[in-house]
């Protein structure tokens, strides 16, 4: 470094360590700063990345080690009913709950992008449901669901008189999947809401003045202004919620646990059960394998789809 | 209580000038932007109200709705929590947990700001897509990987360890803190270190004088996502941990108070509350710092 040459005599002195010149050399200071984070994602998340696909084809269980096995485990997957069962529900869990994440945290953010007084409380409370524990959040509405003591029935039958009996949220398949989505989707609304509000802020008002003028109505700008706008980060927030909303855990793991009749399996929760519970890491690893082509799919097709809508409106140049 | 208060003014306006105008800024707001607010905060903000409820409730009133209303408590009882504290193992999990929390996110945030240094800051090639490679670990999810991780823990000898939580944490909050901290270092103006570098400092003396004090709200931010993340994460404490006494609080609650059919809804509810509480203080905190980080992370 010649700028180090250029240093004035008494800090030169203080440190001639060989130490110091060694961090000042850039290659090796970049090696050092860099080597915890890829030295911990190279352990534990390239390499098991990796062996998870190795594992998908060998018959490894717990306590045993596997053979190779070539396609085995996806060929007896593809006649395993529960299999197709978790890969139709993971698709409707994610094409539902995110749409209804979206649609209501948009207008959500659409809400809160007004004036009103106590805005930042206002937005600091609506996020909670995003940073208490999943799990927690999710024994509440365990709770709410519950056959016989749910606040919901209770409502329903003995304040407003609209049922008889009380609703069987989670002891029959249809009921229980859309109660795991309306959780999923009461968990999503606030990272989604705050997200596109941050979007929303970005769009310059005189914009809006212009279309205004223009005598555009308030559906107008929201078409062709304000939605051609958020294209972008929608993009993004988009393909985010999609990849976790279709690889989600804990939500059906708390209230379900796949039941009833494994009507509620996602992919996730079902390589648990057969993988981990079951023991058969091989088998298990191959169901958690065939995540990765939808999420492919569901990423080039989030991403790519909405950005080329921003393509096609003549906004390249941002 | 404000939100009635505008109601009220803003329909007494509607009421004094009855012409468009008025039903435009009027009764209008009410129903498009109020209503609908408070039909959300409402739904939103329900199931903790019924949590923090139920915690408080005794079993006779919790599972009598025909003579006790079940919106609200008449005599209210420590009970649920006095069990969970006294005969359950769970300040041995919350403490389990604050560990885990703790340890990795300060792993993680030493690992991101170096490499976020690194990538933002010393400029070397192929620095861009090593930044894209970290942030592309963000997306892959941790239920593909929990399988094989649990092999990999299994030959460190660290199953049943928190250890593990620890050490395995990080795949998700490096790439996170990462994104996150180049962005902050990204705002701290070039020149500074520039002049630094011209009076004889050395490299990792403008980190620690220069750069890091200047990207204290962004380690703020970042420590508290590490937190809020680590304290939330629930499959991989699932998969590694066995013995009921190592266990973090979502997993203990679900696994260890859920005991034969008959659910105990008072101490699992008190339980969800007291594990939603640390991360609830330490969100209140810093909640500036938390919503402005992630709208601007957002925006990069």
């Amino acid at each position: 470094m010649s700028v180090t040459a250029l240093s004035s005599p008494e800090l030169a002195q203080r440190q001639p360590n060989w130490l110091v010149r060694l961090f000042d050399y850039k290659p090796f200071l970049v090696t050092m700063c860099l080597a915890p984070a890829i030295g911990l994602l190279a352990v534990f998340l390239t390499y098991p990345l990796g062996l998870g696909i190795w594992l998908a084809f060998t018959d490894t269980t717990i306590g045993r080690k596997g053979i190779f096995i070539g396609l085995e485990n996806f060929q007896y997957l593809l006649t395993d009913p529960l299999w197709w069962n978790a890969v139709f529900y993971s698709v409707v869990y994610t094409a539902i709950a995110t749409f209804g994440k979206f649609a209501l945290g948009f207008w959500l953010a659409l809400l809160l992008n007004n004036h009103f007084p106590f805005k930042s409380l206002l937005r600091a409370i609506v996020l909670l449901p995003w940073i208490v524990p999943t799990v927690l959040s999710a024994l509440a509405f365990w709770w709410i669901y519950d056959p016989q003591f749910s606040i919901i029935s209770y409502l329903l039958v003995d304040v407003l008189h609209w049922r008889t009996s009380n609703v069987d949220f989670l002891g029959s398949p249809w009921p229980a999947r859309f109660s795991l989505i309306a959780a999923n989707i009461w968990r999503g609304i606030p990272f989604v809401a705050i997200s596109l509000l941050a979007g929303l802020q970005t769009i310059s008002p005189s914009l809006y003045e212009a279309a205004m003028l223009d005598g555009a109505s308030a559906w107008q700008r929201f078409r062709y202004i304000t939605f051609p706008m958020m294209m972008p980060i929608l993009a993004i927030v988009m393909t985010f919620s999609i990849i976790f909303t279709f690889t989600d855990f804990q939500l059906v793991y708390a209230i379900t646990r796949g039941g009833p009749v494994n009507s509620t399996h996602l992919l996730a929760t079902l390589a648990f059960q057969r993988g981990i519970a079951g023991g058969e890491l091989g088998e298990g690893a191959a169901i958690a394998v065939s995540m990765i082509p939808f999420l492919v799919f569901a990423t080039l097709f989030s991403y790519f789809g909405l950005a080329r809508r921003k393509w096609q409106q003549g906004e390249a140049n941002d | 209580m404000t939100d009635t208060v505008a109601q009220a003014s803003t329909v007494a306006d509607a009421k004094a000038a009855p012409d468009t105008m008025a039903w435009d800024s009027g009764l209008r707001r009410l129903m498009m932007i109020y209503l609908p607010l408070g039909c959300f905060v409402l739904i939103l903000l329900f199931p903790f109200y019924w949590m923090a409820i139920t915690s408080f409730k005794p079993n006779a009133e919790l599972l009598n709705y025909k003579e006790h209303n079940p919106f609200w408590i008449t005599s209210p009882t420590l009970a649920h929590i006095k069990h969970l504290l006294f005969d359950t193992s769970y300040p041995r999990w919350l403490w389990t947990t604050m560990l885990v929390a703790i340890g990795a996110t300060t792993l993680s945030l030493v690992a991101s700001t170096l490499a976020a240094y690194a990538i933002e800051r010393l400029r070397f090639r192929g620095s861009p897509y090593v930044g894209l490679g970290i942030y592309l670990a963000y997306l892959v999810p941790p239920s593909i990987l929990f399988i094989p991780l649990a092999t990999v823990v299994v030959q460190f000898g660290l199953f049943d360890s928190p250890l593990a939580l620890i050490l395995v944490y990080p795949t998700f909050l490096v790439p996170f803190c990462t994104w996150l901290l180049i962005g902050y270092f990204k705002s701290i103006p070039y020149e500074l270190e520039e002049c630094a570098l011209v009076d004889g400092a050395t490299r990792l003396q403008i980190l620690r004088r220069i750069t890091l004090p200047l990207a204290v709200p962004g380690l703020i931010s970042a420590g508290i996502f590490s937190f809020t993340l680590s304290w939330n994460e629930f499959i991989y404490a699932l998969a590694f941990i066995q013995s009921g006494a190592n266990k973090t609080v979502p997993v203990a609650i679900l696994t260890e108070l859920i005991t034969g059919d008959v659910y105990q809804w008072g101490a699992l509810m008190a339980g969800s509350l007291l594990g939603s509480l640390p991360v609830a203080i330490f969100y209140s905190l810093f909640v500036d710092y938390y919503v402005s980080s992630l709208t601007g992370a957002v925006k990069e």
